[in-house]
C-alpha cells in the first residue's frame, strides 16, 4: 500500500542499507540553496588548500613589501607590520587550519566514536568508565581546559591540536553511545546475535552502518567548531608559533596594529567563511537524514540531565 | 452527565502506586543537592589531579633563568608551595585549606588566590549576566517563531542569522566591534569596565552596575552600563545563534507530537496550545541548552576579555595557565567547576519542577 | 436526523510530484446513539476521514465535499468557529494514549482546561465534573486521580482518561481512531464496552475507525468499508459481515481465521481442530 500520513504503526525496523538511504536522499539536498553555497565554498577552500602556492602572489614569510600598507594593487589584503602580504598569508593559512581541523574531526570521531560505541554496546563497567571520563571533560569550559593542557605541554600547534582533541572526543562518545543504545536492541541486531554473530561482528555488520549517517552529519557540523577552537587557541598565543601564517594568530596580530584593520579582519573573515560553509553543508545533510535519527544528533547532544561542553550544532 | 456511576475496581487496571512518600519534589531536590555536593568534591579532586599531573614544572615556569640553576632556591620554592610532599597529602591539605577559605597564594601576584578571584570573578559574572539574559529572551523567542513559521521566509531568515551567529569567531567579532564602534565611530566607550577618570564604586557585590546603583553613584552606573554593552553584545551573538537553533528544533519536535494534535482537537485556543502544551514540553530541552549556552559564555569570556581589557576570570585564567601558577589555576578550575555544578543543579531542579516523570525517578 | 453527514468528501495532500488524492468522494452518515464502524487497511484513508471532521489535516491539504454537523458545513467554517466546535460538539480519541496525553500536565488539568474554556465553569465546578467523568469511565479514586499524571496510569486507564476528555463537554459526535489498537488484548474489551455504554447513555454518534474487524463486529451498529479513498460498502453490521456485497469486503472477511467469522450465531459444537466452513489457510492480514 502506498504510504500515507496516517500510517502510525511504524514498528518495522527500516534497516536496508541505511547509508544508501542517505545517499539516495542526497540529490534532494542540492536543491537547497544553502547546501549548494556551502558545497561550493568548501570546494573553493579545498582548492586553495591544495593550490595555495600557485594562487598566492607572494611568499607568505617574505618581508619585502612596504609594511602596514592598506589594501591596494599588488597586495589585495594589504601588508602587515613586517611587510608581509596579508592575502598570501591568508591563502597559506588555509593550508594550516583546514587540514588540521579535518584531522581533528577524524581523530575525535574515531576515538570518541569507538569509545562511545563500545560503551553503548558492551554496557556495564565499560559504559561507566567512558561516561564518567566524558563527564569530567564536560565539567570544564572547553577553552579553559584546552588552555590548561596547552600551557602545560608547551605552546605549539601540535599541542593545540592535542588539546582540542582531548576536549572534543566526549561529544562523539556520547552521541555514538546514544545511537548504539537505540539500535542495540532492535530486532535485526538481536537476531544476528542469535545466529551466532560474535559481539564484534554484530557491531561491525549491524550496528555501524546505522551510525554512519548521523555521525557524518555530526562530523561535518563539528569541523567548524574545531576550527573555531583551534584558531581561538592560536589567538591566545597557545597554538601556532610565528611566523606560521595561522588565521587565529593573524587576528591576534591585528589587535596590536589597530590602525591597520586589514591585518585582523581578513583572516577572521576567512575563518568565518570556512566555518559557515561546513555548517551549511552539515545542516543540509541533517535535513536529508531520516528525521528520527536526525533528532539524535545536534539537538540530541544536549542530553537531559547534563550540562555538557560547548559543542554546538 | 445524567447518572453517577459507582466506581468499581475491576475496570481493567489499577492505579500504579505513586512514588514513595508524599513529597516527591522535596525528595527530588534533596537527592539532587546531595549529588551536587559530591560533584563539587569531584571537581576539587579533578582540579587538583589535572594541575598536578601535567608534565610542566611550575618551578621552571616561575623562576628566572638564574634561579633555576640554583638547587637551593628551587628546593625552597618547592617547599614554600608544598610541592615536595606526596600527592595525596597535598590533596588533603588542599581540601582542608579550601574549607577554611584558603585557596593558597598565587605564585604570580603573591596574593591569596581567594583575593585574586574576589576581584576578577564578579567582573566576569557581570559580563556573563549581561549577555545571558538578552540572549535567552531573544534566542528562545526567535527559535519559537522560526519553528512556528517553519520553512517560510521568516524561518529561513532566522536560520541564516543563527547559523551566522554560531559560525563567527568570537575573538574576531570582538576585534571588529571594538574597531568599528569605538575606534572608528566613537559610539562605544573604550576598554575596561568604567571610564578611566572614574573610580570604582564601593565593593558590595563586585558588580559595578549593582554597586553603583546601590550607592547612588549614577555617573559610575551609567559608565559601567555603557562599557558592558559592546562586550556583552559580542558574546550574545554566538549564544543567540545557539539558542535559536536548538529551540527551533526542540519546538519542531514537540509540534509533531500527538498531544499537540489532541489539544487542538479539544478546541483550545492556539495561544493556550502553544504556551501550555507546546512550550511546556519543549522547555526541557530548552533549559538544557540554556545551561550549555551559559557554559559556552564562560569560554567566550576568555577570548573577549583580552580585547576589551576586561579584568575578569578569563584573563586571569589565561595568565595563570601560561605561567603554570598552580594555585591560581586550581582556583580558576575550582570556580569554574563549581559554577558548572551549580548550573547543573539548577537545570536538574527545573527539570523536576516541570516534568513529573523526572520527579518520580 | 443524522448527527453527522459526510458527502463526497475529497482530500488531497501535497506530494513531491504534484498532489496525491487521499479521499476520493467518501459518503458517511452517523446517527445519534449508534456506533458506525469504518473499516479498512492502512492507507485506505479512514484516519484522514476522521481528522477531516475536526479540521486537523496536515498543512497543505485540500478538501472538497461537505461535512454537515446538524445544519453547519464544517468544511466551510472559519478556523475560529471550527475551534468552537472542536471538543464541544465533536470529540476525538486518538490511538495511543501514552502520546495523546500530555506527560507534564495532571489528568485533572487536561480534563478541565477545555471544559472551562467551552462551558465557562469555575475551577471548583470543573473539578467536580472532572471527577464525575473519571468515575464514569471507571477510574478508581477519581478525586486522587485528578492530581496524578498520565505516566502513573496503565495503558488501558490512560485511554479511558482520553475518552473522558473527549466526552467531557457532552459532544454530539465522538470520533474514535483505532482506540484499542495500542492496548493489550486483555484490556481492549473493557474499553470497547465503555464506548458502547457511553454511546447508549449519552446518545453519542460514534465513528469507530479501525482496521480490526473483530473490534468492528463486537461494537458497531453500522459498518462502512473503505478502500483507496472510497467507501466500497455500507450497511448494518449483521448484513455486511455475513452477506458482503463488495468483493473487497469479502476478501477482507475471508482473510480472518474462519472461527472468527463475526456475528454468526455461536457455532454448533465442532471438535477441536475442525475447520469451520469456508476457512482458508491464509495468515491474518491485520495485527492488533
Amino acid at each position: 500500500m502506498n504510504q500515507t500520513t496516517d500510517d502510525t504503526l511504524d514498528t518495522a525496523a527500516t534497516t536496508a542499507r541505511p547509508v544508501s538511504r542517505l545517499l539516495a536522499r542526497l540529490p534532494r539536498v542540492w536543491r537547497s540553496p544553502l547546501a549548494a553555497v556551502g558545497a561550493l565554498l568548501v570546494l573553493g577552500w579545498l582548492i586553495v588548500v591544495i593550490a595555495a602556492p600557485l594562487l598566492a602572489p607572494h611568499d607568505p614569510l617574505a618581508q619585502d613589501l612596504p609594511p602596514l600598507a592598506p589594501p591596494g594593487a599588488g597586495h589585495w589584503f594589504g601588508t602587515d607590520e613586517l611587510g608581509r602580504d596579508v592575502f598570501s598569508r591568508v591563502l597559506y593559512g588555509a593550508r594550516v587550519s583546514i587540514p588540521l581541523a579535518l584531522l581533528l574531526v577524524v581523530l575525535s570521531l574515531l576515538i570518541g566514536g569507538t569509545l562511545g560505541a563500545c560503551a553503548g554496546f558492551f554496557g556495564r563497567w565499560v559504559d561507566e568508565i567512558v561516561m564518567r571520563i566524558a563527564d569530567l571533560v564536560f565539567a570544564f569550559p572547553t577553552v579553559i581546559l584546552a588552555m590548561v593542557v596547552v600551557a602545560a605541554l608547551g605552546a605549539s600547534l601540535q599541542n593545540a591540536v592535542l588539546a582540542v582533541l582531548i576536549v572534543s572526543w566526549p561529544s562523539y562518545a556520547r552521541v555514538t553511545r546514544g545511537l548504539v543504545l537505540g539500535i542495540r536492541n532492535r530486532e535485526f541486531v538481536l537476531s544476528g546475535r542469535l545466529l551466532g554473530f560474535s559481539a564484534f561482528r554484530s557491531l561491525r555488520v549491524d550496528v555501524l552502518p546505522n551510525l554512519l549517517g548521523p555521525i557524518l552529519v555530526l562530523a561535518t557540523l563539528d569541523i567548524g567548531t574545531a576550527m573555531l577552537l583551534l584558531s581561538g587557541l592560536s589567538f591566545l598565543g597557545l597554538g601556532a608559533k610565528p611566523p606560521t601564517p595561522e588565521w587565529g594568530a593573524m587576528v591576534a596580530d591585528g589587535t596590536q596594529q589597530f590602525d591597520s584593520w586589514w591585518i585582523g579582519v581578513f583572516p577572521g573573515l576567512a575563518i568565518l567563511t570556512v566555518v559557515l560553509a561546513f555548517n551549511f553543508l552539515g545542516d543540509a545533510l541533517r535535513d536529508a537524514l531520516d528525521p528520527r535519527t536526525a533528532r539524535s544528533i545536534g539537538d540530541g547532544r544536549a542530553h537531559a540531565g547534563h550540562v555538557e561542553g560547548e559543542r554546538a550544532a | 452527565m445524567s447518572r453517577r456511576w459507582v466506581p468499581s475496581s475491576g475496570a481493567g487496571g489499577r492505579l500504579r502506586p505513586s512514588a514513595r512518600g508524599h513529597h516527591p519534589l522535596a525528595r527530588f531536590l534533596a537527592r539532587r543537592a546531595a549529588t551536587a555536593v559530591l560533584l563539587a568534591l569531584g571537581v576539587t579532586l579533578v582540579t587538583f589531579a589535572l594541575t598536578n599531573l601535567v608534565p610542566g614544572d611550575p618551578a621552571a615556569a616561575n623562576l628566572g633563568q638564574r634561579a633555576i640553576g640554583d638547587p637551593a632556591i628551587v628546593a625552597q620554592f618547592r617547599h614554600q608551595y608544598g610541592l615536595d610532599k606526596p600527592l595525596p597529602a597535598q590533596y588533603l591539605t588542599y581540601l582542608g585549606n579550601l574549607l577554611h577559605g584558603d585557596l593558597g597564594e598565587s605564585q604570580q601576584s603573591h596574593q591569596p588566590v581567594l583575593d585574586d578571584l574576589d576581584a576578577v570573578v564578579p567582573a566576569t559574572l557581570e559580563l556573563a549576566g549581561a549577555a545571558i539574559v538578552p540572549s535567552l529572551l531573544i534566542g528562545v523567542a526567535f527559535g519559537v517563531i522560526a519553528a512556528l513559521r517553519r520553512n517560510r521566509f521568516t524561518d529561513q531568515v532566522l536560520r541564516l542569522f543563527s547559523l551566522l551567529g554560531v559560525s563567527v569567531p568570537t575573538f574576531w567579532l570582538a576585534l571588529l566591534a571594538y574597531y568599528l564602534f569605538f575606534y572608528r565611530l566613537g559610539w562605544a566607550p573604550g576598554s575596561g569596565r568604567i571610564s578611566p577618570d572614574l573610580t570604582a564604586p564601593r565593593h558590595i557585590t563586585g558588580l559595578y552596575t549593582v554597586d553603583a546603583a546601590l550607592t547612588g553613584q549614577w555617573p559610575v552606573f551609567w559608565s559601567a552600563v555603557t562599557h558592558l554593552i559592546l562586550p556583552a553584545l559580542v558574546l550574545t551573538a554566538y549564544t543567540v545563534g545557539l539558542l535559536t537553533r536548538f529551540t527551533r528544533s526542540a519546538v519542531l519536535e514537540v509540534l509533531d507530537q500527538d498531544f499537540v494534535r489532541a489539544a487542538r482537537a479539544k478546541g483550545l485556543p492556539s495561544r493556550t496550545v502553544l504556551f501550555q502544551y507546546v512550550l511546556r514540553a519543549a522547555s526541557v530541552p530548552i533549559i538544557t541548552v540554556a545551561g550549555l549556552a551559559f557554559g559556552n559564555l564562560l569560554s567566550g569570556t576568555v577570548l573577549v576579555e583580552s580585547i576589551f581589557a576586561w579584568p575578569g576570570l578569563g584573563a586571569y585564567a589565561y595568565r595563570s595557565a601560561t605561567t603554570l601558577d598552580l594555585p591560581a589555576v586550581m582556583g580558576v578550575g575550582l570556580v569554574v567547576g563549581l559554577v558548572y555544578v551549580t548550573v547543573n543543579l539548577i537545570v536538574d531542579v527545573l527539570y523536576g519542577v516541570i516534568d513529573p516523570r523526572v520527579r518520580a525517578q | 436526523m443524522n448527527a453527522l453527514d459526510i458527502r463526497s468528501l475529497m482530500i488531497d495532500l501535497p506530494a513531491p510530484a504534484g498532489r496525491t488524492p487521499i479521499l476520493r468522494g467518501v459518503d458517511l452518515a452517523l446517527q445519534p446513539g449508534r456506533i458506525h464502524g469504518l473499516a479498512g487497511e492502512s492507507g485506505s484513508g479512514k484516519t484522514m476521514t476522521g481528522l477531516a471532521v475536526l479540521g486537523l489535516l496536515p498543512s497543505g491539504a485540500h478538501t472538497g465535499g461537505r461535512i454537515t454537523l446538524g445544519d453547519t458545513d464544517l468544511l466551510a467554517l472559519t478556523p475560529g468557529r471550527l475551534n468552537a466546535i472542536r471538543g464541544r460538539q465533536v470529540g476525538m480519541v486518538f490511538q495511543d494514549p501514552s502520546s495523546s496525553l500530555h506527560p507534564m500536565l495532571s489528568v485533572g488539568r487536561q480534563l478541565t482546561d477545555h471544559l472551562r474554556h467551552h462551558l465557562h465553569l469555575d475551577r471548583k465546578a470543573a473539578r467536580t465534573r472532572a471527577a464525575d467523568l473519571l468515575a464514569q469511565v471507571r477510574i478508581p479514586n477519581p478525586e486522587e486521580a485528578l492530581d496524578r499524571y498520565p505516566h502513573q496510569f496503565s495503558g488501558g486507564m490512560r485511554q479511558r482518561i482520553a475518552i473522558a476528555i473527549a466526552v467531557a463537554c457532552e459532544p454530539r459526535v465522538l470520533i474514535a481512531d483505532e482506540p484499542t489498537t495500542a492496548l493489550d488484548v486483555t484490556v481492549q474489551a473493557g474499553v470497547l464496552r465503555l464506548l458502547r455504554r457511553l454511546c447508549d447513555d449519552l446518545g453519542l454518534a460514534i465513528l469507530l475507525i479501525t482496521h480490526d474487524l473483530g473490534v468492528m463486529s463486537a461494537l458497531a451498529d453500522q459498518v462502512s468499508v473503505m478502500r483507496d479513498g472510497l467507501v466500497v460498502e455500507t450497511g448494518t453490521r449483521a448484513r455486511v459481515l455475513t452477506d458482503p456485497q463488495h468483493p473487497y469486503t469479502r476478501s477482507l472477511l475471508d482473510a480472518l481465521p474462519g472461527n472468527a467469522r463475526p456475528a454468526d450465531p455461536p457455532a454448533p459444537a465442532t471438535g477441536p481442530g475442525e475447520a469451520a466452513p469456508g476457512d482458508r489457510d491464509e495468515p491474518t492480514r491485520s495485527t492488533p
